[in-house]
């Protein structure tokens, strides 16, 4: 009951419920997606609004047919039924329109699938530049991917792998993981900094404004990687390399929940990423690469600027 | 076809000898007793998964981990950290359950064997199914089954718990050993082949009957579409159930005997399962829809006092929609990391799906355009139905789309959607079915005040349970979790106060059957008048306990 009260009393107050909508996790009471950071997430959002332009007006369409037959055709407003039971005029018609509705739906969403699942052309982009947002988009090709493999632990963590990134053994730099919050009574208090079931240790770290090519493994059972804010889920599944991609345009840490139901601690496997400028990833890098996994995750505790106004989660 | 032009010979039903109460009861060969044993049986199979889905939301009404601990504590004698791990894994195999009784031992149970049972040959006119004592062997498998499943839950998984914990879609890994170590799931495996058994003996004996038995002059295309619908429904289990089982051996063999079908190391492939799982899971999700289908048919043309709309359409849309859904499945699949092609391909098949289905919606409310509607209780259930399955059927079309599964997968979208097709659609239609037949099998008259309860209680309720979840799902909560992050307490709450609505309306349904038993106001033959047109409203109420000794004959030509 309380949270119906905080929320009316929320929506009373700020004129809308979302006047303080968080970026990179839920919000209390929302309605609907979180912030898109991805080009990705902003064409699902979009498409989604437009599929909502579709189905409500058709679930309405049919409530307002019900409504009418309820009230014109009952029995006192219509005692004597009629006997037809064939009309082939409104029998194409609704056949053929919803073709047409559905054909109106697959276009969009068909360039919406493929715009995500097709890898972009970097020396294509880098060279004749990207036709919505020439320049993050052409800036980034220019800097090439970043590939990280999030390998799904069979004791309910994510293992990273910075795969172009090599320690002084010559091995990709790699960590764990892990949530910090089990639904113990041991758990940390959640704060801001570290809300409950999302925080980690050690977050995920990647630069702003750069194509990052993800990889999804798992060594035990299926888990799946995902950030709302980022549009992307892929299955972590053992013996098989996922692989996705994605570019975060704003700096700021996200969360993701493992998708796949995984076993006893299914809800307590959280995915952060720190999206950070370019020289702050510089650094992190240049420190986990000596191992010391605790003084590189101190570096990324606070976003730097990079310019524009970080968009921190920020609760009332 | 109306009464008056069907000819009905069947006057003598004072010479009915009926067997003593063990031999009816167990060794029944009566298509009208079997039926009434798998209602019976999908009533005690529902109250155990409704109660489990209570643990669910009762679990979930507000973050933290709290109610399942205080039943784990009792169960096991733990406490502490220790108790809060079990009450994890508990509520995996809460859910677990709860997904597998209610799809396998109530929904299916409850539409095919027990309406398919009771009124398909009645329909049809024939005096019984074309195998009655196969008919037997399908429903007791369908017990030895469910016991299996309940003694399931009640033997170590592996997860430091009793039961299996890994979803009723039972992938691998977490359903080999590698996930589930203990005798739980070996027996879940043994449930549900008993239950596919079952459900392909009934399924046999479904498409015999309906193929060889219909009364003199009633072809195919005069047929009751709830026969069509049984039909339909019938050729999707033969077809699907066996790969199902299929899957469910391969992974036995995994868990006992070392073979390595899902196994990577061996080079197996756990995707291999969510395939097979799937060309089943899909059109089984048909199965539990279709029965409604054909019966909301006959309620809407009953209480129009018209007859069904485009009647052909109606029954090749379901043949089409039963057709399509064996190409579909992969749309169940689409983070496991297919090529884009042929996610392309599963989301334009998947949409055509919504033609057909769209035909039936507008079928059913052009029966009533013209009509002279009464509302009864089976009535509004029927149009509660038809809205309802309409919210469903269009969230299910935002899910087609790949490119926004992306985000929505597993998520509580999701299971908004299929509640909302199965729940509030399938649900609907069993209880519509329920109260339009009630007076027909029993022969005594429900309350009707109780029933108007009902349903307005549990269309408030269920909508209240489900339509937030819509919300939970967008905003990026996922599936099957035990806790949450605080964000998302408002709108659990919101859902779990609905299901404590929905407990009174699932009361009232007890009491108005409690009530009616306990009254036992005389049915009569036939209450809904001129509309009612079908065979089983030209026999008394109850029908005698053989009936159409000798058959009727359908003369008339229109009628549909």
């Amino acid at each position: 009951m309380r949270y119906i009260f905080a929320w009316i009393s929320a929506m009373l107050m700020t004129g809308s419920a979302f006047a303080q909508e968080l970026v990179g996790q839920p919000t209390p009471g929302a309605l609907g997606f979180q912030p898109a950071a991805t080009r990705i997430m902003e064409r699902v959002n979009d498409f989604h609004n437009y599929l909502l332009w579709i189905i409500i007006p058709i679930s309405l369409f049919v409530l307002a047919l019900l409504i009418w037959v309820a009230v014109r055709y009952n029995r006192r407003a219509n005692p004597e039924p009629r006997k037809f039971s064939h009309n082939t005029t409104i029998e194409i018609i609704w056949t053929a329109v919803p073709v047409i509705i559905l054909v109106a739906i697959a276009g969009p969403s068909f360039s919406n699938l493929f715009y995500q699942e097709n890898e972009p052309d970097l020396e294509m982009i880098a060279q004749s530049g990207d036709l919505d947002d020439p320049n993050i988009y052409v800036d980034a090709a220019k800097e090439g991917w970043i590939t990280i493999k999030a390998e799904g632990m069979g004791n309910w963590a994510w293992t990273y792998y910075y795969m172009d990134e090599l320690d002084a053994d010559g091995y990709p730099i790699q960590y764990v993981s892990n949530g910090i919050h089990f639904g113990l009574p041991t758990d940390p208090a959640p704060t801001l900094e570290k809300p409950l079931y999302l925080a980690t240790d050690y977050p995920m770290v990647i630069p702003v404004n750069r194509y990052i090519r993800y990889q999804t493994t798992s060594d035990r059972v299926i888990h799946s990687w995902t950030v709302p804010a980022f549009g992307v889920k892929t299955d972590a599944v053992p013996g098989r390399l996922n692989e996705g991609w994605f570019l975060v345009e704003e700096t700021g840490v996200y969360y993701g929940q493992c998708s796949e139901l995984c076993g006893k601690n299914h809800a307590f496997m959280p995915i952060e990423v720190r999206v950070v400028p370019q020289d702050q990833y510089d650094r992190w890098i240049e420190v986990m690469k000596t191992g010391d996994v605790d003084a590189a995750t101190q570096l990324v505790q606070v976003i730097d600027s990079d310019g524009e106004e970080t968009r921190l989660a920020s609760v009332e | 076809m109306p009464m008056d032009q069907v000819a009905t010979h069947d006057d003598h039903h004072d010479h009915d000898h009926k067997p003593g109460f063990f031999a009816r009861w167990f060794f029944s060969t009566n298509h009208k007793d079997i039926g009434t044993l798998y209602l019976v049986f999908a009533l005690v199979a529902g109250i155990v998964g409704y109660s489990l889905s209570g643990l669910i939301r009762w679990e979930l009404a507000e973050p933290g981990i709290g109610p399942l601990t205080g039943i784990v504590e009792m169960l096991y004698g733990t406490s502490g950290p220790q108790a809060i791990e079990q009450a994890k894994s508990f509520y995996n195999v809460v859910i677990t359950y709860h997904g597998l009784i209610m799809i396998f031992f109530m929904v299916m149970p409850a539409l095919i064997g027990g309406f398919g049972n009771w009124f398909v040959p009645l329909m049809i006119g024939a005096p019984d199914m074309a195998f009655p004592r196969m008919n037997n062997i399908s429903f007791w498998l369908t017990v030895a089954a469910f016991i299996l499943a309940v003694i399931s839950m009640l033997v170590p998984g592996g997860n430091g718990v009793n039961g299996f914990g890994g979803g009723w879609v039972l992938y691998p890994p977490l359903s080999s050993t590698a996930g589930h170590a203990g005798p739980s799931m070996d027996l879940l495996i043994l449930s549900l082949h008993t239950a596919g058994i079952a459900s392909i003996l009934g399924a046999i004996n479904f498409i015999v009957t309906i193929l060889n038995m219909r009364a003199p002059g009633m072809t195919l295309h005069k047929m009751p579409l709830f026969a069509w619908s049984l039909l339909v429904t019938a050729i999707l289990l033969l077809l699907a159930l066996p790969v199902l089982a299929g899957a469910l051996t391969m992974l036995l063999t995994d868990r006992n005997f070392g073979s390595q079908f899902f196994d990577p190391s061996g080079g197996g492939d756990p995707i291999m399962f969510q395939h097979l799982f799937w060309f089943f899971g899909h059109p089984e999700v048909y199965i539990m829809i279709l029965p409604a289908f054909g019966l909301i048919s006959h309620i809407v043309s009953t209480f129009s006092k018209k007859p069904i709309f485009g009647y052909l359409g109606m029954a090749y849309a379901m043949v089409a929609i039963g057709a399509i859904g064996f190409i579909v499945w992969a749309h169940h699949m689409y983070t496991v990391g297919m090529p884009s092609d042929m996610k392309a391909y599963f989301v334009a098949a998947t949409m055509v799906i919504a033609v057909p289905t769209g035909i039936k919606i507008f079928s059913w409310i052009a029966t009533m355009w013209g009509g002279s509607i009464e509302f009864s209780v089976p009535m509004v259930w029927a149009i509660g139905f038809i809205f309802l399955f309409t919210v469903g059927g269009v969230t299910g079309v935002v899910l087609a789309n790949a490119g926004i599964d992306h985000a929505l997968h597993d998520t509580y979208y999701v299971v908004a959607h299929f509640h909302y097709v199965l729940s509030l659609g399938a649900v609907f239609g069993l209880f519509a079915g329920w109260y339009y037949w009630f007076e027909k099998m029993f022969g005594i008259k429900y309350n009707k005040v109780v029933g108007y309860a009902h349903f307005w209680i549990m269309f408030i309720a269920s909508n209240l349970i489900f339509f937030p979840q819509h919300f939970l799902g967008l905003n990026g909560m996922p599936r099957r979790y035990v806790d949450y992050p605080e964000a998302f307490s408002l709108w659990n709450s919101v859902s779990s106060m609905g299901y404590a609505l929905s407990m009174v309306a699932t009361l009232l349904f007890f009491y108005g059957l409690v009530e009616a038993m306990i009254r036992r106001r005389k049915g009569e033959a036939n209450p809904w008048g001129e509309g009612a047109t079908t065979l089983e409203w030209t026999l008394p109420s109850p029908p005698p306990f053989h009936q159409f000794n000798e058959l009727p004959v359908v003369k008339n030509e229109g009628g549909h």
